[in-house]
């Protein structure tokens, strides 16, 4: 297991370096860094800082996506979680600001958790209720304008520095250390690789999988209303009709570029984290490169393209980026 | 007409004209979109107003962004035998046959900031609406009046791809800086008319333009990109303002927060105020018989840190934005 991971890795480590270069060649200032106001400013640093909301969302979507499930409120959750920091934040401490939206965001997760585990309904079905309604609470919440807030606590979430780092970038990177212990420092993520790949099986092996499924659902709402206050916190404001838009898309495509099956089973929280920072590194460059906009969409779409058939196992496994189509004998690893 | 209506009407608005009060007795019903965004809350709040000076007993009907409801409304509005009818229509097309019930009902149907399709026909009295390619020209020739002559590169920050509103004020723009050479458009990218887009392509274009050092204006197709590209200026220790000019469009009131920091140059108004010239349209009709033309455009006014930005900020932040 352990000498596996890095294997697996490979392609989208090399994606996220190629992707890097190529923003390197269409902006030769693009990992020029200095210090700015006691905080690190560079090209490189906004494609960490900006993938910031879509990593944290991608660590909750990596363990819905393992159990078999997929979660699309998690846009709306980040409005209504972003909404309700940015109302409070000049009236209450930071401390009651946080768990008021983290605590929103646990019972987002609850309300999909139970619909999918308790009353069976099928996931995408579930949670496509919250995306439709989440918005609209969202706009309930901040009657239907920008509410903006002055408060430098919160503003420091998503304009601060810690250590020279953004601070966007430490949550996410302290998020994504508290999982990985609870999920690889416990038996939890071999439980929930259990019940994604087999629930019954699981269930009757004495997995609670009802609850694993509750929880993970919770979990996944808890990373997005990290990510809405980090996305409110940076405008300093909550913007509910914009505010995570399409998100949970990229959240998706960062758990699939990051190698998760979306018929569950096994999984990688970092490299989900690496799949939400090649989306951004390549936003990032496509700003930078001075393309017009309409060609945006298009760039996207080839390097989405060319980095999951660098993946698939068909097209010659460890090869990545090359294409190339001879390696026949390695195409039995994993699941197309 | 009667005594109370006169006096208020002249105690609200001294610029009013004498038919304003005529029209006391008037049931004006109007289809709303929605609350889709700030300034069409605001919308609402000013034709409530503007109702209220004029004295007409206004009904709002939220269409919640569909079609199907504002042909209800429609259809209810003419059931009832409204005075007229103002319509934001949420699309420009399948309006002909519950505009042609209207029609045949003798209610005149105003629309409001948006024309539909095929625009002009006889099925409404007048269009009240911006020119967002006049809003974009209005920006540009500020632009150039204040670069004075000054080598000047500019960089963009459009709307949506592909809303007729974004092509409409880039090219509005593109028209009004055309005779000066100094001023040109270096990079151009859509921010897709948030503040977090904005704020995130403007923290690219400052590092693709040498840190900011090459840019000396900014114009962004609203106000909200422009608010986020203000921030990003800042964070890279820029001075939005005095170092990189700044001009938008849409005067929402955050923008005039900025202002009068000194952290914004401009902006041209898309003004909320779209039923006033539409109650004065249809009172003259009524009244006198008088036809308004198709179409009416609402003032673009430019206002800068010289109109007094929190005295408009006051006046602009209760109305909903």
């Amino acid at each position: 297991m352990a000498l596996r991971l890095p294997r697996i890795g490979t392609s989208q480590i090399v994606a996220l370096g190629l992707i890097l270069v190529a923003n390197w060649i269409v902006s030769p200032q693009f990992f020029d860094i200095r210090l700015q106001d006691g905080r690190l400013f560079g090209s490189l640093i906004d494609v960490f800082n900006r993938g910031a909301p879509v990593a944290l969302l991608s660590i909750g979507m990596v363990l819905v996506i393992a159990m078999r499930g997929i979660d699309l409120s998690v846009g709306a959750v980040m409005a209504i979680c972003g909404a309700i920091a940015a109302s409070l934040a000049d009236s209450h401490s930071l401390p009651v600001v946080l768990a008021a939206a983290l605590g929103a965001g646990l019972l987002c997760g609850l309300w999909n958790g139970l619909l999918v585990a308790v009353l069976g309904i099928q996931p995408i079905v579930a949670t496509l209720i919250l995306m439709v309604a989440g918005r609209g609470i969202a706009q309930l919440i901040t009657e239907g304008r920008i509410v903006t807030f002055t408060s430098p606590d919160l503003a420091f979430l998503g304009g601060g520095s810690v250590l020279g780092l953004p601070t966007p970038v430490v949550l996410t990177l302290g998020m994504m250390a508290l999982t990985l212990l609870l999920v690889r420092g416990t038996a939890l993520g071999l439980m929930i690789e259990a019940t994604g790949g087999n629930p019954r099986a699981s269930a009757l092996a004495g997995i609670g999988t009802r609850f694993i499924t509750v929880a993970v659902y919770m979990w996944s709402g808890l990373c997005a209303a990290l990510a809405g206050i980090v996305a409110s916190a940076d405008i300093l404001g909550a913007d509910a009709n914009n505010a995570g838009l399409w998100l949970e898309l990229d959240a998706i495509l960062a758990v699939v570029i990051g190698g998760t099956s979306l018929f569950g089973g096994r999984f990688s929280i970092l490299l989900a984290v690496v799949g939400a920072f090649i989306i951004q590194a390549m936003n990032t460059g496509i700003l930078l490169s001075g393309f017009p906009p309409e060609t945006n969409l298009v760039v996207k779409a080839v390097v989405v393209l060319a980095v999951l058939l660098a993946q698939s196992p068909r097209l010659g496994g460890h090869l990545a980026g090359l294409g190339v189509l001879f390696n026949r004998s390695k195409s039995g690893g994993r699941r197309p | 007409m009667n005594l109370r209506a006169l006096l208020l009407a002249s105690a609200v608005s001294g610029a009013l004209f004498s038919v304003g009060a005529q029209a006391a007795d008037m049931t004006i019903g109007f289809s709303q979109i929605g609350s889709e965004s700030g300034w069409r809350a605001a919308e609402t709040t000013v034709s409530k107003a503007e109702a209220k000076k004029r004295n007409i007993n206004f009904k709002i009907a939220d269409a919640q962004q569909k079609q199907e409801n504002q042909i209800k409304a429609i259809r209810s509005f003419v059931a009832q035998g409204v005075d007229a009818i103002f319509l934001a229509p949420v699309v420009a097309t399948g309006w002909d046959s519950v505009l042609k019930e209207a029609k045949e009902a003798k209610i005149p149907v105003v629309l409001l900031d948006r024309d539909i399709d095929p625009a002009g026909k006889d099925l409404y009295l007048t269009a009240v609406t911006s020119d967002s390619v006049h809003e974009g020209k209005v920006a540009g020739e500020w632009l150039v009046k204040t670069a004075a002559g000054k080598p000047c590169n500019v960089v963009e920050l459009q709307g949506t791809v592909g809303a007729s509103v974004a092509t409409n004020r880039k090219k509005g723009f593109e028209d009004g800086i055309a005779g000066a050479s100094n001023v040109k458009i270096v990079r151009s990218q859509t921010g897709d008319f948030t503040r977090a887009k904005g704020k995130e392509v403007m923290e690219s274009f400052i590092k693709a333009e040498g840190g900011g050092k090459n840019i000396c204006a900014v114009y962004a197709h609203n106000d909200d990109m422009m608010v986020g590209a203000i921030q990003a200026m800042k964070e890279a220790g820029l001075k939005p303002g005095t170092e990189i000019l700044t001009v938008s469009i849409d005067a929402v009131p955050d923008i005039f927060k900025a202002m009068a920091a000194g952290e914004a140059n401009a902006t041209v108004e898309l003004t909320p105020n779209m039923a006033g010239p539409a109650f004065d349209a249809v009172i003259a009709f009524k009244e006198k018989g008088t036809v308004p033309p198709k179409w009416i455009q609402t003032e673009s006014k430019l206002y800068t840190q010289a109109d007094n930005p929190m005295a408009v900020y006051e006046s602009k932040k209760d109305l909903g934005y």
